[in-house]
């Protein structure tokens, strides 16, 4: 299969490459704009060109914009994708500080990271994978949603009482419009706008990116501190020095992300949320999470660029997407006539090793292009005066909201639940609560009303939440997060005891 | 999305050009590329059937195509702005049954059914039951056996709620007098995993998921009046005495002030597109059927359509 590196490295298809990484990270590095929508407004492009051509193309943009997502998030606090929701809970506080060139730095190392041992996992342990993602079912969907869900705990600055309402809000707005089980028409107020329920890009885009707006017209600081000095500039050496540290960790949500997005219900936001809150629990400094820990972003931005090699496995094995834009992937094949099959890797296998190693090579490509586009981003973002940042965040978030349906009705409903969301902040509760609440109560509700559907067919609702190997180790997860800190602190004390006497 | 106002300025070039030539040819349709929104993503079924047409439509009309979507509420989004798209029919939507009868009985979704001129329908995707490979269901009647057997406990995946698979659910089981548990999923690629998994036993789908799943996956039993080319050992389910036949139909449709003339003049030539012999066969090596409803049976078609929606609509528990 190496003789296909060969095809991947072709002039036109490593320019494909590059140009589509570019293309993806600017896409995807602009709040509102999305990897789905990303490769959605180019797949027509791609539709005339060979088809190992097309594939990397659009690979490439998948993986670029999925990155992308983390600059707007380290420098704006707004996530540039749902993937990378985790990356501002401490890519924001670090830029805040002053090391924002170096969040950017860990990001895109985690980044390239993740996303190439996803794309070795595709390449190597494709089939068991695909086996794997199957064995989820609705009830293990569930317990991962409420495996994200417990994150709330440690992300409610201040309150418990009130992350907890945060995210039951964020679960009423995720429960809006005609309900998938059911249908239901649920909080439509008879407007047709609703029947749809509230867009994840719209909830996101309004809850973290208008109070942040608000917030900076509303104080007279600079929005970034700048370090100079010598903590100015990539600070290269100093990231790669705690990505080594972190390198269980990275390995760790590498692997999440490439499981997660290898599950056709849960994609890139699951991915990083989990590896997010595993990489909490796991750490010798979890006090450090949400306030500027490196290991926040290497968890986040690895699992979420593991999800796009992960999302191809089902795509390619199964003719099933892992993750949203895996499905308008699979239809610009079905455009280019290659049937997805059992046989696709022996019937196609130039097509498709070609394709693999291409993104493979986009992935590594990353590294220097993110780097050189996350300095510029980064200078040209500390230089604009407030008085143009301001309107410019103000007119993209607009733009990028319309852009999802052409819709004004989901501009109106943006602003409106950032005006929400800022009102909410300045009482205490995080904006971070209630999308987790957005994001896992759809994939939450429907799990648990699925295995309930199944469980009484069976007669055996027990069984059905409580009788299944993966579920079990995903409360059990569940479980250790939630006590973890109880029993350490026993434990702490037990030992202290034992050395006072 | 973004290229849609691209779209929009080509379209606006396009009627600027057309009224140009309006009065010195012929009436005749189109007078440039057609602006073909589809309401679903790219690459989606509704979109690839699109993509497929535009060679042929090409050698009829000498234009193409220009593609736009307004994907959202299961196509709702776009049927609601249908009557304000341009009526000079520069730009046409693509319609699929059952959703534009079914989604206004669900609630205000924005459009009426009778709102959506349909000119042309030309393709059936046919309801199939379909189990996994290795499933222990042998065939159609050890399914209703079993199903007969013990009521309720065979579990059946499906995409949403009131949707073609649940219709297809609801009717086969009313005509095969049996009980099944639907299970809703969202997306076609959560409910494919479900069966693949074995999370379910059997799914609802159409004939199309039996060329996409190849040999992964087999079908009991197709709602067509006779068998599939590409699966001549499925059996109807009119053969096993059911008599369920249907699918999810896929035509275009124009905005309220589109002349009738033109209408017509459309219709002549997705009828002229849909004999070409090249389209069929890439049609029917996908899975799917073609159909040829004109414009001037529409009427007609529709009304028997709505009243047979009506019915599956009180089964499905939506109108009483």
């Amino acid at each position: 299969m190496f003789e296909y590196l060969f095809q991947a490295l072709t002039p036109i298809n490593l320019m494909l490459a590059v140009v589509g990484v570019i293309a993806g990270v600017t896409i995807g590095g602009m709040p509102g704009l999305t990897a789905t929508m990303a490769v959605a407004v180019l797949t027509p492009l791609t539709f005339t060109m060979p088809a190992d051509s097309a594939l990397i193309a659009l690979a490439a943009i998948y993986m670029g914009a999925i990155y992308g997502g983390c600059y707007a998030a380290i420098l704006a606090n707004t996530p540039g994708t749902p993937s990378s929701i985790a990356t501002t809970f401490d890519g924001y506080p670090m830029a805040k500080r002053g090391d924002g060139q170096m969040a950017l730095s860990l990001a895109t190392i985690a980044s390239v990271t993740g996303g190439f041992l996803s794309v070795m996992a595709l390449l190597l342990l494709a089939p068991p994978l695909a086996k794997v993602a199957l064995a989820f079912g609705p009830p293990e969907y569930f317990w991962l949603a409420v495996l994200g869900l417990t994150l709330v705990a440690s992300l409610s600055k201040g309150t418990l009482m009130k992350g907890l309402l945060g995210a039951c809000l964020g679960l009423l707005i995720s429960f809006t419009g005609s309900a998938v089980i059911g249908g239901d028409m649920r909080f439509t107020f008879d407007q047709p706008a609703l029947v749809g329920g509230v867009n994840i890009i719209v909830a996101l885009i309004g809850i973290f990116c208008i109070p942040v707006i608000l917030d900076l017209v509303s104080s007279p600081d600079p929005h970034l501190e700048v370090n100079t000095g010598d903590k100015k500039g990539l600070r290269l050496r100093e990231a790669f020095g705690h990505v080594w540290r972190e390198k269980v960790n990275l390995l760790k949500s590498s692997g999440i992300g490439t499981l997660v997005g290898a599950l056709p219900a849960a994609g890139g936001s699951v991915a990083s949320l989990i590896a997010y809150s595993e990489a909490r629990r796991s750490a010798r400094n979890a006090d450090e999470y949400g306030k500027g820990a490196p290991g926040g972003i290497i968890a986040s931005e690895s699992a979420n660029n593991g999800t796009v090699g992960g999302g191809f496995i089902p795509t390619l094995v199964l003719g099933i997407p892992g993750t949203p834009p895996d499905a308008i992937i699979l239809g610009a094949l079905l455009v280019h006539g290659i049937r997805i099959g059992p046989d696709l890797f022996t019937e196609h296998s130039a097509v498709v090793y070609t394709f693999i190693f291409g993104l493979a090579i986009a992935t590594l490509i990353m590294l220097p292009i993110g780097l050189f586009m996350g300095r510029y981003a980064f200078k040209a973002f500390v230089a604009i005066p407030k008085t143009l940042l301001v309107p410019g965040i103000l007119l993209m978030t607009v733009l990028g909201t319309y852009a999802i349906h052409s819709s004004y009705a989901d501009v109106v409903m943006m602003l409106a639940l950032g005006l929400v969301a800022w009102i909410l902040s300045r009482a205490g509760f995080a904006p971070a609560p209630i999308v987790l609440g957005v994001v896992l109560g759809a994939i939450a509700e429907q799990g648990f009303v699925q295995a309930w559907l199944i469980g009484s067919a069976n007669n055996n609702l027990l069984g059905m939440y409580f009788g299944r190997p993966i579920s079990l180790v995903i409360i059990g997860l569940i479980v250790l997060g939630l006590f973890y800190p109880l029993i350490m602190k026993r434990f702490k004390k037990k030992l202290m005891v034992i050395d006072n006497e | 999305m973004k290229f849609s106002r691209f779209s929009k300025i080509a379209v606006a070039c396009v009627a600027a050009f057309s009224l140009g030539m309006a009065s010195s040819a012929m009436a005749e349709w189109p007078k440039g590329d057609v602006t073909y929104i589809t309401n679903f993503n790219p690459g989606g079924e509704s979109d690839i059937t699109a993509r497929m047409q535009e060679s042929t439509f090409k050698k009829v009309t000498g234009h193409g195509f220009i593609y736009q979507y307004r994907v959202g509420a299961g196509g709702a989004a776009g049927w609601a702005q249908l009557n304000r798209i341009t009526s000079d029919g520069s730009a046409i939507m693509g319609i699929n049954t059952p959703h534009i009868f079914l989604q206004p009985l669900a609630g205000n979704v924005g459009y009426k059914t009778e709102d959506v001129n349909v000119v042309y329908i030309f393709q059936l995707t046919p309801y199939a039951l379909i189990v996994p490979a290795e499933s222990p269901i042998k065939d159609l009647d050890d399914y209703i056996a079993r199903a007969k057997a013990a009521p309720g406990t065979m579990t059946v995946a499906g995409t949403g709620t009131n949707s073609a698979p649940h219709v297809a659910k609801e009717s086969f089981d009313y005509h095969a007098d049996i009980k099944t548990t639907y299970i809703p999923f969202t997306g076609t690629a959560a409910a494919s995993a479900a069966l693949l998994g074995r999370q379910v036993q059997a799914q609802w789908a159409f004939t199309t998921a039996g060329v996409e799943q190849g040999d992964r996956v087999r079908l009991l039993g197709v709602a067509m009046e006779e068998r599939h080319p590409l699966f001549p050992d499925v059996p109807t389910f009119k053969e096993k005495g059911i008599d369920f036949t249907g699918g999810a139909r896929r035509g275009v449709a124009v905005p309220n002030g589109v002349s009738e003339e033109m209408r017509q003049e459309m219709s002549d030539v997705f009828a002229k597109v849909n004999q070409d012999p090249d389209l069929r066969k890439r049609m029917e090596d996908a899975g799917y059927v073609l159909l040829d409803i004109p414009y001037s049976e529409m009427a007609e078609y529709t009304r028997k359509l709505s009243e047979d929606y009506q019915q599956v609509a009180r089964l499905l528990g939506m109108i009483k």
